[in-house]
């Protein structure tokens, strides 16, 4: 079947029940996406599906026939998706930095749709993603600051 | 079935940070690795005891040769010899190079040396000490390479050494004002001769350029956001087989027999291989079990699913949490087992003292469960191993592998990825050994091993389960006069020897023997306590329970005595005095020298008044809302901690706001020390609100995070305040970071939802125990 990630289309023989997440890391060789529980419960491997965030390991592959996958490679070339990464730099959000890729993919889905979101928008948001390290106190500040900054350049 | 497909950077920064290339690669540019030993910090056949940094393994090595390279284009390049796990260490040894060597941060590159603690000296990556241990070393590293710079343009410029200094990745001429780049000056100075230690002129504190500033950008922040940092389960190498492991459920359990015919129909499979465990104890050996290989992850994971296991689970599979808890309840309650310190005649205290209080504390196990599960690769060829993994501990996995794959530890190499989290978990390298053996059943092909989540809850390395049984007297005037404390817990010394029943001097001295009380009658007990499943190290450790058990005490005392808890806290540990850790019988305090790191109770006074202060102690507040209040000692480190939290009348509970002050002694990279204590807040937060592993007939219960559950954003603190205490100067002793923050916070969360409704939290985790 066909599966376009990334703006570009890729060709793979695979069984369609595959989850996104494995196809993307051991197949395409995309390892941004990461894997956290495989139960969709912690949202390490979260991407973009249609703009959409979904859960990768739990999503088959058939699940994005017609449909555009988005992963953490790819997330600089939207504007949005590079203010949210500035304001991750700039503020010092990682600690290890395993969870970052899908807290970064959930935060920019958010900030696509709610471009001004309050404390409980982003706590419906990306109280899916866990970080073990404890960095959401941060996450939710770089999420304000990249709203602000994508506010400024509008 | 497509071929992976190869990803050249990835590809590249791993084959450069072997040992081999590194060699190579340096001696093209700039600083050659060269000759003659590292200097190594303590000398042979030394009979004075050894501490801190001279203790460790393989003490510690600061020749410039090892950890410095300058490219001719002025690339710095400085080897991070200790693991990069989220507490910033990759960025904060360093930066402590790059600020003695006056380099450009922006144009420093840090690569990650591979397990070789005889060139790098020690690298096992735990107890908060990386900063701590490694701080003046690297501060030689940068001065003696910045002094080697300097030497090089005086001899070009044919000028006096002391009428040159080095500036922002120059070396210029005072009297002329000429200045010549690092990158031209490299290779000669590669050739001089390293200073000597005694003749190295280290900065001045006003002369840091990174070292105590807030401005030092996270070396792999940028990667990290993008998805281009690599951790041990991004290694992809040619070939690459994928395996998954079905383990024993049980500690000590055993295949008995398995059917692998419908795994084999699973697409993608390649091979099932029996791999063999090791008994109790385990150390850090693999458990064994049935291995499946496939071409991905995803069918390996359907493969395991579809085996037929028959366990000889063994004895342990009479493990049951809640007996378990009774029966170490008994043990608290009983005096009789190990005397580990007497001072006074506690009977005699007790049966005088006006007032009495008792109580015992529970805390479960917990499981570290970094993001990143456990995951390594090997690839075996020409009669050499080598493994990438996500590792705290690179020269005990490259030995470990090389025992059981019967080589020796030369011909094995452990690369160190990023880890996608530790916290005590990846100390231990038996993940490293399946990831060797399953190569070496497929004959060197490259093999990737990674745990599920469930593997990763089921066949840990727990924190231990215990109780804390606190006794008490105090006299007609409200003065503490005896302090009985049974400590009882499986302890980490089981994993290392199945017969141990006690704790080792390194447990007890995290919050048992070195008590700051100034109390006349103190008894400390340690009741035997079977393991019966691998106890390990969790992040902070045995500090957690004795914390979570004394600072909630305190306060149930403080409250019955109708006193306010900070002012008998304060009480109880008495004026500010230097306590001789040996005065204590503590054996181990944090391994650091008792001269230069005795308990300092002034300091914890200090953290206790600051942190008082910041949250506004006493303050009225609503119905519902409540402040609490904890301190503690760890990792040579004093903390204290406020949280205030608000209850519903229906039990809901949230944190407006944790304030936490930190005495750390000097702060080398004080942004990082932040983000290490807002990461405990929720950390201790998470443990204290959700946070159990439990046995039933020996195996774990709880699968994923939807049964073992953290704090996740909505259930977090709304405001974390950090306050950093400051430190007299860069030469008093410093303290650990990535730990001590833990501690206070679950007994300052329980002692604020007593302040808020009056219910008394003695077992974690809360949960539901605040629903009416």
């Amino acid at each position: 079947m066909k599966l376009s990630i990334n703006g570009a289309s890729h060709e793979v023989n695979l069984p369609e029940e595959m989850p996104i997440l494995w196809t993307l890391r051991d197949v395409l060789g995309l390892t941004g996406t990461k894997f956290g529980c495989g139960k969709a419960l912690c949202g390490a491997c979260t991407v973009m599906l249609d703009g959409q965030p979904i859960r990768s390991c739990s999503t088959p592959i058939s699940a994005a026939k017609d449909k555009q996958i988005t992963t953490i490679e790819a997330v600089s070339e939207d504007k949005v998706g590079r203010a949210i990464q500035q304001a991750w730099v700039e503020l010092g959000v990682p600690q290890c930095g395993y969870c970052q890729s899908g807290q970064v993919v959930s935060a920019t889905a958010l900030l696509r749709t709610n471009s001004n979101p309050s404390d409980t928008d982003i706590d419906n948001a990306m109280s899916g993603n866990i970080c073990r390290c404890g960095t959401y106190n941060r996450i939710r500040d770089a999420i304000k600051l990249a709203a602000t900054k994508s506010g400024d350049a509008q | 079935m497509n071929k992976p497909l190869k990803n050249e950077t990835l590809q590249t920064e791993i084959t450069n940070i072997s040992r081999r290339n590194l060699l190579k690669g340096f001696a093209l540019t700039g600083f050659v690795l060269a000759v003659g030993m590292p200097f190594v910090g303590f000398a042979e056949g030394e009979e004075a005891p050894k501490y801190g940094r001279d203790a460790m393994p393989n003490g510690w090595v600061d020749n410039p040769l090892i950890f410095v390279a300058i490219a001719e284009d002025g690339t710095v390049t400085i080897v991070s010899h200790r693991s990069e796990m989220g507490q910033g260490v990759r960025t904060s040894l360093p930066m402590v190079v790059a600020d003695e060597l006056e380099a450009d941060w922006g144009r420093v590159k840090v690569i990650q040396a591979p397990g070789d603690e005889e060139r790098y000296g020690n690298q096992d990556t735990d107890g908060s000490r990386s900063v701590r241990h490694f701080f003046m070393p690297m501060r030689n590293v940068g001065a003696a390479a910045r002094m080697m710079l300097e030497a090089a343009a005086a001899a070009h410029w044919g000028v006096s050494v002391d009428e040159v200094f080095a500036e922002n990745h120059q070396i210029k001429h005072r009297p002329s004002g000429k200045t010549l780049g690092y990158g031209e000056l490299a290779k000669a100075a590669s050739q001089l001769d390293v200073p000597e230690r005694e003749k190295l002129q280290l900065k001045t504190a006003d002369q840091f350029r990174y070292i105590g500033k807030q401005s030092t950008k996270l070396i792999d922040g940028e990667d990290i956001v993008t998805g281009k940092a690599i951790y041990g389960i991004d290694i992809q190498l040619d070939g690459m087989a994928y395996a998954v492991i079905a383990r024993p459920p049980v500690y000590g359990g055993k295949v008995k027999s398995f059917d692998d015919s419908e795994t084999m129909k699973v697409p993608g499979v390649i091979k099932v291989v029996t791999l063999k465990g090791s008994p109790p104890p385990a150390i850090f050996n693999p458990l064994g079990g049935i291995a499946v290989i496939a071409e991905n992850t995803w069918a390996a994971m359907r493969g395991r699913e579809k085996l037929k296991i028959e366990w000889d689970h063994g004895e342990n599979v009479s493990y049951n949490s809640d007996e378990y808890r009774q029966k170490m309840l008994e043990a608290g309650s009983k005096s009789g087992g190990k005397v580990l310190r007497s001072t006074g005649d506690i009977t005699k205290a007790m049966e005088s003292a006006d007032k009495t209080f008792k109580a015992d504390y529970y805390v479960p196990h917990l499981s570290q469960a970094p993001m990143e599960p456990p995951v390594a690769t090997a690839r075996i060829q020409d009669g050499k191993c080598e493994v990438w993994a996500p590792t705290q501990a690179a020269q005990a996995g490259r030995d470990t592998v090389a025992k059981w794959l019967d080589m020796s530890s030369d011909d094995v190499t452990v690369h160190v990825t990023l880890l996608g989290g530790g916290f005590g978990r990846k100390s231990k390298p038996d993940y490293l050994v399946e990831a060797a053996l399953l190569s070496k059943a497929m004959d060197g092909r490259a093999v990737q091993v990674t745990w599920s989540r469930e593997d990763d809850l089921h066949n840990g390395y727990l924190h231990t389960v215990s109780i804390e049984h606190l006794e008490a007297g105090v006299n007609e005037q409200g003065k503490t006069t005896a302090w009985l404390h049974r400590t009882v817990a499986p302890s980490i010394s089981s994993t290392f020897d199945a017969a141990s029943e006690h704790q080792m001097p390194i447990e007890l001295g995290m919050g048992v023997m070195n008590i700051p009380f100034a109390i006349d009658n103190i008894q400390l007990e340690n009741p035997a306590a079977k393991a019966h499943t691998r106890i390990g190290w969790f992040r902070s450790v045995a500090n957690i329970p004795r914390a979570f058990a004394i600072q909630s005490f305190i306060a149930e005392m403080a409250n019955e005595l109708d006193q306010d808890h900070k002012a008998f806290l304060l009480e109880l540990i008495g004026p500010a005095r230097k306590i001789d850790p040996i005065e204590l019988k503590d054996e181990w305090n944090y391994g650091e020298s008792p001269e230069a790191y005795p308990l300092d109770t002034g300091r914890l006074r200090r953290v206790v008044e600051a942190v008082c202060e910041k949250a506004n102690w006493g303050r009225d507040l609503p119905a519902g809302r409540g402040l609490g209040l904890a301190t503690h000692y760890s990792f040579v480190t004093y903390t204290a901690a406020i949280v205030e939290v608000e209850v519903s009348e229906d039990g809901d509970l949230s944190i407006p706001r944790i304030d936490i002050a930190v005495d750390c002694g000097p702060q080398v990279n004080p942004e990082r020390i932040r983000s290490q204590m807002e990461g405990a807040c929720i950390m201790g937060v998470s443990l204290a609100m959700v946070g159990e592993i439990s046995f039933k007939d020996g195996a774990v219960q709880e699968d994923n995070f939807d049964g073992y559950q953290v704090t996740r954003m909505n259930e977090s603190p709304r405001e974390i305040h950090v306050h950093l205490l400051p430190s007299e100067d860069f030469d008093t002793p410093l303290g650990g970071v990535g730990e001590p923050g833990l501690p206070p916070i679950a007994p300052a969360l329980c002692n604020a939802i007593f302040a808020a409704t009056g219910k008394r939290i003695r077992d974690l985790p809360i949960r539901y125990q605040l629903e009416s």
